[in-house]
This record gives C-alpha cells, structure tokens and sequence, in this order.
C-alpha cells in the first residue's frame, strides 16, 4: 500500500515566548515527487503559519535550505520524501550555527569569515584594464571545482571542528579563499595566505573530511583546505629562507 | 527580538556517521605507530645493553600475546597509511592539461609502489 502521509519531527525554537526549544510532530501529504521543503511548505501553508525557515530557488541553486535531516546536513530541496519513509522524518536547523528561530540560522559569523579571505579578484594595480583578463581553459580548470560553492553552510554543520574551535575559518570559506588564489587574474593571495595561517585560519582542520562528502556542489573543501595547507606552509617557507623577497 | 540559541554539539559526535567513526580509527591508528616507535626505541636500548639483554627481548617477543600485539600493531599501521595513500590524491592535486590525474594512478605512484618497494627490500634483508 502506498504512502499516504509523512510525519514530520520539527525542531521549533521561539525566542520571544521564552519557551525551551521543543520538537513538534507534523503530519504531511506523501507525494513520491515531494522533497522535504515541500512538506515543510504544506505545514506551513495549512497546519501552523508561524513555522519559520528559509528557501527559495528550489532547485539547489540559491543554497537557502539547508537543515539537518536525521543528523544529516543536507538542502531540503534535494532530500526527497521517499528516501526517509518508514519512521518520522526529524528536521533540525543546520548544527553549528545560533539558532534564531525554528529552523533559522544565524548567518553574521559566517559572512565575517567569508568577508575575512576576500573572496574576489584582488589585483595590485586598481586600474581597469583596457581589455579583459586572458586565462586558458587548463588554468580556469585549476579553480572551477571551488568556484562551484553556493554558500549553503552544510559544511560547516558537518564540520566537527567548527563545533570546538567556533572562530575557525571553516570549509566554505577557505576553499574560495583557495579559489582565488589558484586564479591567475589574482594577486592576493598573499594577503588571503596571511589569513589562512593564521591563528583561525586552515590548521585547525584535521581532515576529517565530512565538509566534502555533505557538499552538494561537489566543491570538495577538504581538499582545497589541504592544497591550501601546502601553499601556506610553502609562503612560510619562503619567507623564512628569503625574508626580503617581496611577495 | 533576537535571542540566538547556542545548541551543544554531542560529546559521542565521532561515534554519529560512518564518516566521523572512520576519521576517529584513521586518528585512533597512529597510537599503533607512535607505540612500535617506543618499542624500537626499548629494542635498540637492549641491543646496546649487550647480547644477553638482546636476546632475552628476542625470547619474550615469541610470546603468543606480544606475536598478537605485533600483528594488531601490524593491522593498525597498514589502515594508518592507507587512509593517507588514499588521501593525497586530494591534497596533491596532480594535473595533465584540464583534467586531474586519476586518483588511483596518484595513490599508486606516491603511496603503494614506494610502499611496495620497501616492503620487499626489507623482506629481502630479513631472508637473506
């Protein structure tokens, strides 16, 4: 007999009644085409209007839906239904983050470490070019692979060493820092590089390696965090046998 | 009102996915290598202190619970590099054009082969 319903286990966190954090049960229409955005859709629309959590493309693009689903990051629009029927479904806001509301993250640490690595082409001299920067199809290859990330976070909900060491720079954020330095249009790594190592920066990753399997994108952070481990330790070498050596 | 709430990560998070238990065996396993470097460090210590002493070790080593050490030390040492041979691939980052090398190719060249060399010059020392 087919399915005909869906139960839901929803984490629900309202600040402003004071309430300890609960889960409620939901029950939702089954549809084999529906993902678990969808029901959270349906609940929202016709059981509790105040249930709160973000979406919106709906089509692993904008990287807005991202929650735990059974303990695993994922995005709602890519978790379907009828890969989780048999016992109720339990939807928690992505691990690692503040919660501000249900199923909301806060995303202000995040945007700082992001802003922190300057993930954009940095050039030395700030004149516009007169024409657009050349580069070969073999050097776009080296960074396209990271330049795939639509800043959904579930890396570092995977990440158990964000959960430890909360100021860590995070998968995300090294693998466009990464990104930009393999760019040949770039010339800031160095000041990406200063970044990477320090204090917060990529040695706080033990390649635990769950960043890359969560990834919807397949930008694999974990390895661009261990390339970028050897070009840090290689700049620290540099500057160490050549202390003069600009940059 | 924004009260953000700071939910605890689980203090048994390495026993969760089948990715974080087999991060915690590759961590778990260099105890294996770092306590056979001790035991290497005690062996030549022996060796130093004469042949009676040497040999004495040599005896208790044919025990049947130092032979199973030997042979856990053994598996733990192998799963340790294995991890890291089937790793570097991503950290090296070998390319040919536009396209990365394979993995196993990269593994095969900078991990097993080297491995493979090693192991059979040893073993040729140990049997000639």
């Amino acid at each position: 007999m087919p399915e005909e319903k869906v139960t839901l286990d929803v984490f629900r966190y309202r600040p402003d009644d004071g309430a300890e954090p609960v889960f409620e049960r939901f029950e939702a229409p089954y549809d084999e085409h529906w993902v678990v955005l969808d029901a959270l859709n349906w609940v929202k629309d016709n059981v509790d209007g105040s249930l709160s959590f973000r979406w919106s493309c709906r089509m692993g693009v904008c990287g807005s839906c991202g929650m735990m689903v059974n303990g695993e990051a994922m995005l709602t629009c890519a978790a379907f239904l009828r890969d989780y029927l048999g016992a109720p479904i339990r939807i928690e806001p992505l691990a690692n983050f503040p919660v501000e509301r249900d199923l909301i993250v806060s995303l202000d640490g995040f945007m700082d470490k992001l802003k922190s690595v300057e993930p954009w082409i940095i050039r030395k001299d700030e004149t516009p070019p007169k024409r657009e920067y050349l580069q070969t199809p073999a050097e776009h290859a080296r960074y396209k692979q990271f330049s795939m990330c639509i800043n959904c976070m579930l890396c570092y909900a995977a990440c158990p060493e964000i959960a430890g060491e909360p100021h860590f720079l995070g998968p995300a954020a090294i693998a466009l820092a990464h990104r930009y330095n393999l760019d040949t249009r770039d010339q800031g790594a160095d000041r990406r590089l200063a970044v990477l190592g320090s204090d917060e920066g990529l040695w706080d990753c033990t390649f635990v390696g769950e960043c890359s399997k969560v990834c919807p994108k397949h930008v694999d952070p974990a390895a661009a965090i261990q390339q970028a481990k050897v070009e840090t330790t290689k700049d620290w070498y540099k500057q160490f046998l050549l202390p003069r050596a600009k940059a | 009102m924004r009260k953000p709430l700071n939910r605890p990560f689980p203090k048994d998070w390495f026993l969760r996915t089948p990715g974080y238990r087999l991060f915690m065996l590759r961590e778990v396993t260099s105890i294996f290598i770092a306590c056979y470097l001790i035991f290497v460090l005690v062996w030549l210590r022996r060796l130093g202190q004469g042949p009676e002493a040497f040999e004495a070790l040599q005896a208790s080593l044919r025990s049947p619970p130092a032979v199973l050490l030997h042979l856990l030390a053994l598996a733990g040492a192998a799963w340790h590099s294995i991890t890291w041979f089937n790793a570097t691939p991503k950290i090296m980052n070998v390319r040919k054009g536009e396209e990365p090398l394979p993995d196993s190719l990269v593994a095969i060249a900078t991990g097993y082969a080297p491995w493979a060399v090693v192991s059979v010059i040893i073993l040729w020392g140990v049997l000639a």
